[in-house]
């Protein structure tokens, strides 16, 4: 099936060469990276990183089709597993009239709140990117969507699966046990190459835009199950040398999905909520709900400051899977609209029922026409990590941030377009 | 002193609605010449001037169609590079809010934005969004002025009020040709009813019938800076129509 895929993919690639000379960009990104301290695990407190992106696009037929080529890759000083390579777009794309059809590998993104994407499915999120999880890894798929109106109807068919990334034993943000992404397991006999469905209808008017979606398929997130070789676990230690691991486990899943945003002058009001089936142990929903209130012009200057206020919930509470079970974020977005289009993003979220506190900062501004800086900072305020072996004794599900707890830091990135 | 006042009041009763009369046809016959080409396509530079003279610059291209219900804009980013891409798609009503999504590539997500947002400089620039998107008349209310000579034509000088309560502006006077019916010149007066901006378009041809400026130049009164805009490869009639003005389409606009 991938094999067809791919095969299909270059064949239509080479097609389009035929046609015309490519549009291309290409951007080069060095990332630095300074943690407050050395990892739980003694990983290194210095990490530096370069990024690069392509874009090539062909388009054909009075620009009514297009093929996208966007190859990706990240070295990275610290973690080998964050040094990866990924296809993010390799992509055919016609247009006519309300239809539009896309085949090959793509994007998709569905969502609206800014503290979690709660809704988005299509993609598998590239945790290695960044841990807010914007980056996304490349999904084969064909879609076809159809727009008129107000009314807009996308469906897609997933053939071949990608599963997630995760940060590798020398990487920071990691869980106190390695991930051994190599071990991964399926519901599915098909295992990766079940064919996942997924669709999503839109309707908007005056302001008013809501998404209905549904899926039905391979988690895009796994359950990590620990696997613990007990001849090596002696009263209170693991034998030298022995770390236990967390398996990937990729169960069928039917999720349904509402988005929603409402938009009334200088006022945003946010909804996300999924219910999901076949995950864990039984059916679950997750929330984001919020609104955005931008002061255009603040205090007589050119700026525009957003304020952001948003509730995160799901129905698992401590047994969630993900930090954000019960928990407020409160944010500051700052346009100074000058003309190097500099921005600042303050969020800062806190667990409404452990005293645990992340707080995001991040800022960009253009340099020139073909450099622009990017720095971020994450802080993190929970207990202390636990050990290795206090995770298999006593597991933390109240602080679930604790984990990173030593990982707060200062990241800079240096961007070059060309 | 009685029968003065009572004059003057019967003189005002009797001239102020044919004064808003005259300057609402006026603005009506402005728009009027304004719209009705169909659909649209330019290329738009833009240059930023500071006030000691260093410049930056943003090139786009700029798709207009009318429709029944308003018009449809939308707007590509080529530079600078790091926003290559980024599309602004803008359904302007006449009588309700205008309508904003923002499509940003780099996190193939599009964002539905605030409507307030127009009257925040646009990409840095001195223009504001509702300096740049085509006016409609129902949007003001209107007051004339005087008749004086512009350069080598004569103007109507006429005065709008946004009706918009999001607008960055109290009142507007604008310069209209007797001629033509071409907006030559407009002062902007900020929320504290101070001079804020000067607007001058000058270079007007006739495309396929339809007079456009050449260059746009807003001069900011009160920091000095100025923005340009200048405006090439003007096409009416395109064959664009609403499919190319949907969401989908602004995804794949680039």
């Amino acid at each position: 099936m991938r094999t067809v895929t791919y095969g299909a993919l270059a064949a239509l690639g080479l097609t389009a060469t035929a046609y015309a000379a490519p549009a291309l960009k290409a951007e080069v990104g060095l990332e630095a990276t300074a943690y407050f301290q050395d990892g739980t695990q003694d990983q290194s407190s210095k990490q530096a990183s370069l990024r690069l992106l392509g874009d090539a696009r062909w388009d054909w037929n009075g620009r009514d089709d297009s093929f996208t080529l966007k190859p990706f890759a990240r070295l990275d000083s610290q973690d080998r597993e964050r040094s990866h390579a990924d296809v993010r777009e390799a992509l055919w794309l016609h247009a006519r009239g309300p239809w539009q059809t896309r085949v090959g590998i793509g994007q998709t993104f569905w969502g609206v709140t800014e503290g979690a994407h709660v809704v988005d499915i299509v993609n598998q999120t590239d945790t290695l990117e960044t841990p807010e999880g914007d980056a996304r890894l490349g999904q084969p798929m064909l879609n076809v969507g159809w727009e008129r109106e107000a009314h807009l109807v996308d469906v897609f068919v997933l053939p071949g699966f990608r599963e997630r990334p995760f940060a590798g034993s020398d990487g920071r943000l990691r869980l106190p046990w390695v991930v051994n992404t190599d071990a991964a397991t399926y519901e599915s006999g098909a295992g990766r190459n079940h064919v996942d469905l997924a669709a999503r209808y839109q309707f908007s008017a005056n302001g008013l835009r809501l998404g209905l979606s549904g899926f039905r398929g391979t988690s895009r997130e796994p359950e990590l199950q620990p696997v613990v070789d007990m001849t090596k676990v002696g009263p209170g230690f693991f034998a030298p040398g022995y770390q236990p691991e967390l398996q990937p486990y990729y169960p069928q899943i039917t999720q349904w999905g509402v988005d929603l945003q409402l938009t009334r002058g200088d006022w945003l009001w946010k909804l996300e909520a999924i219910d999901r089936d076949g995950f864990g142990p039984k059916r679950f929903h997750t929330a984001d709900a919020g609104l955005e209130y931008t002061q255009v012009g603040v205090f007589g200057s050119r700026c525009d400051l957003g304020w952001l206020l948003e509730g995160m919930y799901d129905s698992r509470q401590e047994q969630a899977t993900h930090p954000f079970e019960h928990d407020v974020l409160l944010g500051w977005r700052l346009a100074f609209n000058d003309e190097a289009s500099s921005d600042l993003l303050l969020a800062v979220l806190r667990d409404t029922e452990h005293p645990e506190t992340y707080v995001r900062l991040k800022g960009s501004t253009r340099l020139n026409d073909r450099l622009k800086l990017a720095v971020e900072a994450r802080v993190l305020a929970t207990r202390d990590p636990q050990t290795p072996f206090a995770v298999l004794a006593s597991p933390d599900l109240d602080y679930k941030l604790r984990s990173f707890g030593d990982d707060s830091h200062l990241r800079a990135e240096l961007t070059w377009f060309y | 002193m009685r029968t003065a006042l009572i004059a003057s009041a019967l003189a005002f009763a009797l001239t102020s609605p044919c004064f808003a009369d005259q300057a609402d046809t006026i603005a009506q016959e402005a728009d009027k010449r304004l719209h009705g080409f169909g659909d649209s396509a330019a290329t738009l530079k833009m240059t930023l001037v500071n006030p000691s003279g260093q410049t930056a610059e943003r090139a786009l291209r700029v798709q207009n169609l009318e429709t029944g219900d308003g018009d449809r804009s939308l707007m590509i980013f080529d530079t600078p590079r790091d926003v290559a891409g980024t599309a602004l798609l803008t359904h302007t009503q006449p009588g309700s809010d205008d309508l904003q999504w923002l499509y940003l590539p780099a996190i193939s997500r599009v964002k539905q934005i605030a409507a307030g947002n127009k009257s925040g400089p646009f990409m840095g620039s001195e223009f504001a969004f509702e300096d740049i998107v085509t006016p409609y008349w129902q949007k003001f209310s209107y007051s004339f002025v005087r008749e004086e000579k512009c350069e080598a034509l004569t103007c109507f000088v006429i005065e709008r009020k946004p009706k918009d309560a999001n607008s960055g502006y109290t009142r507007q006077q604008v310069w209209i040709d007797k001629q033509d019916y071409l907006i030559r010149r407009i002062d902007f007066y900020d929320r504290r009813n101070t001079l804020l901006k000067t607007y001058t378009a000058t270079g007007f041809q006739k495309v396929q019938g339809y007079w456009r400026p050449a260059s746009m130049l807003m001069v900011n009164t009160q920091n000095c800076k100025q923005t340009r805009l200048d405006w090439s490869e003007f096409k009416f009639k395109t064959g664009l129509k609403k499919d190319d003005f949907t969401e989908n389409a602004l995804k794949r606009a680039r």
